[in-house]
């Protein structure tokens, strides 16, 4: 009897389309796989778990120590040449007004050997790990940017399909070519297609010689798009799929020399203007079939791997263009005097430079988390690596603006540099998976993630006598959590001593969540989907509890390795604790009636600007 | 073909504000950025260039320090020597190193070697000593070009143009010689990240002083180490009488 009482007083509480949370009341974290039903993915990556109000720390804590005594030689030796060529050749001021990189730096840089850091030495190149090449990435982006792209656009995208999806006769082929002075390009973009990257329209058909494809399209906004031998293009081939004709996405090799390869003018563009950006033209190109790269009709898997794979370079960089800016602001703030005191002893300064600090520890923990968990071989990273794409290039922006207003007038000018960073990294927010985009894939895969274990349980429910264990266990804990006994995981022992008070709020706040999201699957199903303001709403707290546990996780290896500034880092990591999981008990909030109100009147707006082309309202005075 | 020893030493990195234990023993190293001395990467550098111009066979790079000074041997490996001898000396020891010990330790070398031309920095940027060139050659009786801006062979031997006080001096030397490189020498070339990766592969041996045969016996002692003291305010004075005075009063005249 009471079997049957639970398990009526279960279903009853979950309803058509909830999903479970794994409650803990007491005990350790434990894995997902404990209890979760069988069929359902598993997965290691705490964002995925958080959606299911579970914590999961296996990619978190500790915080990963990928280098090898070796790697870690290798890495002493090779940032010093790397910050002495940006200190003393790379003239980034030179660069953005010519909008071009100088021909001297540019062969200084192949000299280097920065085109090729994680090219296989056998091929050219230096064979860097993730963790090493962020770490040179990051001195590139403490002093230019555009240079950055440059470098950036050609290794960590241009060609890093070969790398990644290419077989051996094309490796052994391109691999050479682009350490050895050829530049390479990612072309995707179109001018009909940004972020709805399945829509292009250049197409490749196969020849009737069956050993070429004709390539005909135009690409947009393409990185190199004027230099580039080598470039990595995706169209829309023909597939045959159950009896009929679809066009599914290709990644080719493309090399200009194949001819009917053509590209446009330099744009003029804000920032990063050293870079080469351009619109590329494919006019019935002949490509050999052997430059189809990762398969036919893979194309769309191709170009998401390769946007996943680099992503954590963003990161890299822009941790190191923040520690650069706050270098330049906590200097002038130290030595500039206004009413008889120095700026910093001003409590309006010290919160300035406190919360700039913040973003670039939370910016550089997010690079070398996820850089590191890569290196690990763990192959769930990929809600991490936009998490800390949109942070970080989030957070620059502050961090560099703030920066140029402690400076006051002295920031406004070119002479300082600030306002060219300012201008560079602004599209940081934009390429790339525009951060937009990127916030609601982090959501929307969270929740499907989540939603996809709910299935799994509704099923056991059609089946109770079967899954009896599962669903007593998880009754037991909604009734614990009903009562408000449940505290979330204990992660006392995975913290500095100092830190388990944040620590024991952001467990609490997975856990409640979790329930977040089951509301919100409760209330709109699949319809989710077109639910952006809160979905939004989610990701953000998303982005609140990893970036928490990212710096939890790092400032208690700080103090477990006793490093001097450990002190320092739990300060930070507290405090952006605090806020974070501030932010993240107003989450329950968002899905009350009066958010949603506020939700549609925002959408309604939104929409009436729009269709009256501008601010509908005339001025106060009509005249 | 001549065969090339370059002395190298691990300094504190030129950029980096110099602290003074406050036990006043020494200056801070723990932690501290060090690099190469600057005037050795130019000693570097010209060794490097004769090899490229065929004018030496072998660029031999040698460094006396603790282990870390195996990441400057390996600078100089990446900048093109073709190999390196450690002279591992640490602690105390190397607390109390003076010229008079590294000159003796590059003699002895030069001659294990079969080196004919020894090029070192003028000097070093944390003792500022200005010795182990001319010392080195004394021991050896061997010609010196100090404060070298040029250097060209000759038939004889070597041309050297010196940086001098008054402007420029050319001395010509017969080889072997001991050369010591100023700022105008050349400028280093940097090194490149392949050429890093490739250093690792080059031979580094390791030897004591005492495989030498030189002793590493203190012959100073360091009684404190100070800050320079700080630059007091200046006056303006009205006339020469008070000036006068105030120099007498400073003990000055």
């Amino acid at each position: 009897m009471k079997g049957t009482k639970l398990v009526a007083c279960a279903s009853r509480c979950i309803g058509s389309s909830n999903r479970l949370i794994a409650v803990h009341s007491r005990g350790k974290a434990t894995a997902a796989t404990a209890e979760a039903p069988r069929s359902a993915r598993q997965s290691t990556s705490f964002t995925l778990n958080l959606f299911r109000g579970q914590f999961e720390p296996s990619q978190v804590f500790p915080f990963p120590e990928p280098l090898s005594d070796d790697q870690r030689q290798m890495l002493t030796e090779l940032v010093p040449p790397v910050e002495k060529f940006f200190q003393e050749v790379n003239d980034p001021a030179k660069n953005d007004a010519d909008a071009q990189i100088e021909d001297g730096t540019l062969a200084g840089l192949w000299e280097l050997g920065a085109f090729g850091l994680q090219v296989p030495t056998e091929l050219g190149g230096l064979g860097l790990s993730n963790t090493q090449y962020a770490r040179l990435v990051e001195v590139v982006g403490a002093h230019d940017l555009g240079v950055g792209i440059t470098l950036g656009a050609h290794q960590s995208i241009g060609f890093k399909g070969v790398l990644l999806f290419g077989d051996p006769q094309q490796k052994a082929h391109y691999l050479p070519r682009v350490t050895g002075g050829e530049y390479a390009a990612f072309c995707l973009t179109e001018p009909s297609s940004g972020s709805d990257a399945g829509s292009i329209k250049t197409r490749a058909v196969l020849a009737p010689d069956g050993k070429h494809f004709i390539l005909n399209g135009s690409k947009i906004w393409i990185s190199n798009g004027g230099i580039a031998e080598i470039m990595t293009v995706f169209a829309q081939t023909p597939i045959e799929k159950d009896g009929k004709t679809v066009d599914k996405v290709t990644a080719f090799i493309v090399e200009r020399s194949f001819g009917g390869v053509s590209s446009g003018p330099p744009e003029n563009k804000m920032g990063i203007r050293c870079s080469n950006t351009t619109e590329v033209y494919f006019e019935d190109v002949k490509v050999p079939v052997a430059n189809v790269l990762g398969g036919v009709g893979n194309g769309f898997k191709v170009a998401m791997n390769i946007l996943n794979n680099g992503r954590f370079g963003m990161a890299a960089a822009l941790a190191g263009t923040q520690r650069s800016a706050l270098r330049q602001a906590a200097e002038h703030a130290a030595t500039r005097v206004q009413f008889g005191k120095r700026l910093c002893e001003f409590g309006g300064v010290q919160e300035k430079l406190a919360r700039m600090a913040m973003l670039q520890y939370v910016t550089e923990s997010l690079a070398y988390m996820v850089s590191g968990n890569m290196d690990s071989g763990c192959q769930d990273y990929h809600l991490e690596a936009a998490i800390s794409k949109v942070f970080a290039s989030d957070s620059a922006w502050t961090v560099v603006d703030e920066s140029i207003q402690i400076l006051g007038g002295m920031g406004y000018m070119k002479a300082t540099g600030l306002e060219r960073v300012l201008r560079d990294l602004r599209i940081f927010r934009i390429f790339e998976g525009t951060n937009d985009i990127l916030r609601l894939f982090v959501a929307l895969t969270g929740i499907q993630f989540a939603g996809s274990h709910l299935q799994e349980l509704m099923r056991a429910f059609k089946n109770p006598t079967a899954h009896l264990g599962l669903i007593f266990s998880e009754a037991g804990k909604r009734a614990t959590r009903a009562v408000g006994l449940a505290r979330g995981a204990d992660l006392d022992p995975l913290v500095a001593p100092e830190l388990r008070g944040a620590a024991r709020e952001l467990a609490r706040c997975v856990l409640e969540y979790g329930a977040c999201v089951e509301a919100t699957l409760r209330k709109y199903g699949r319809g989710v989907l077109d639910e952006q303001l809160v979905l939004n709403r989610l990701a953000a707290g998303a982005i609140d509890a990893y970036t928490t546990a990212a710096v939890l996780s790092r400032a208690s290896r700080a103090q477990r390795l006793q490093l001097p500034s450990a002190q320092h880092e739990m300060g930070l990591a507290e405090s952006w604790a605090e806020e974070a999981t501030e932010r993240m008990g107003s989450l329950a909030g968002a899905l009350a009636p009066r958010a949603l109100r506020h939700g549609q009147r925002l959408s309604s707006l939104g929409q009436a600007v729009a269709e009256a082309g501008g601010q509908p309202s005339r001025t106060p005075h009509n005249v | 073909m001549s065969r090339v020893l370059v002395g190298v030493k691990r300094v504190i990195d030129y950029a980096v504000k110099i602290r003074v234990k406050p036990d006043k023993s020494g200056v801070v190293t723990d932690g501290v950025k060090h690099s190469m001395n600057p005037f050795d990467e130019i000693a570097v550098e010209e060794a490097v260039r004769m090899k490229e111009k065929k004018l030496a066979s072998e660029v031999i790079a040698v460094s006396c320090g603790p282990a870390q000074s195996q990441e400057t041997l390996r600078t100089a490996l990446a900048m093109g020597a073709d190999r390196a001898i450690h002279v591992e000396i640490s602690g105390p020891e190397y607390e109390t190193l003076q010229p008079l010990h590294v000159a003796k330790i590059l003699a002895k070398l030069s001659q294990d070697e079969k080196a004919d031309l020894i090029i070192v920095g003028k000097q070093a940027i944390d003792d500022d000593s200005n010795q182990t060139a001319q010392m080195t050659a004394a021991l050896l009786d061997w010609p010196q070009g100090t404060f070298a801006s040029k250097i060209e062979k000759s038939d004889a031997g070597l041309t050297v143009t010196r940086e001098i006080d008054g402007g420029l001096e050319t001395v010509k030397t017969k080889m072997p010689a001991v050369i010591s490189a100023d700022l105008r020498l050349n400028e280093p070339r940097y090194a490149t990240l392949p050429n890093i990766m490739k250093a690792k592969k080059k031979p580094m041996k390791k030897v004591s002083a005492k495989d030498l045969g030189v002793d590493l016996a203190a012959r100073i002692k360091v009684i404190s180490v100070e800050d320079p003291p700080v630059r007091q305010a200046g006056s303006i004075i009205p006339d020469v009488d008070t000036l006068v005075a105030k120099l007498k009063e400073g003990g000055h005249i």
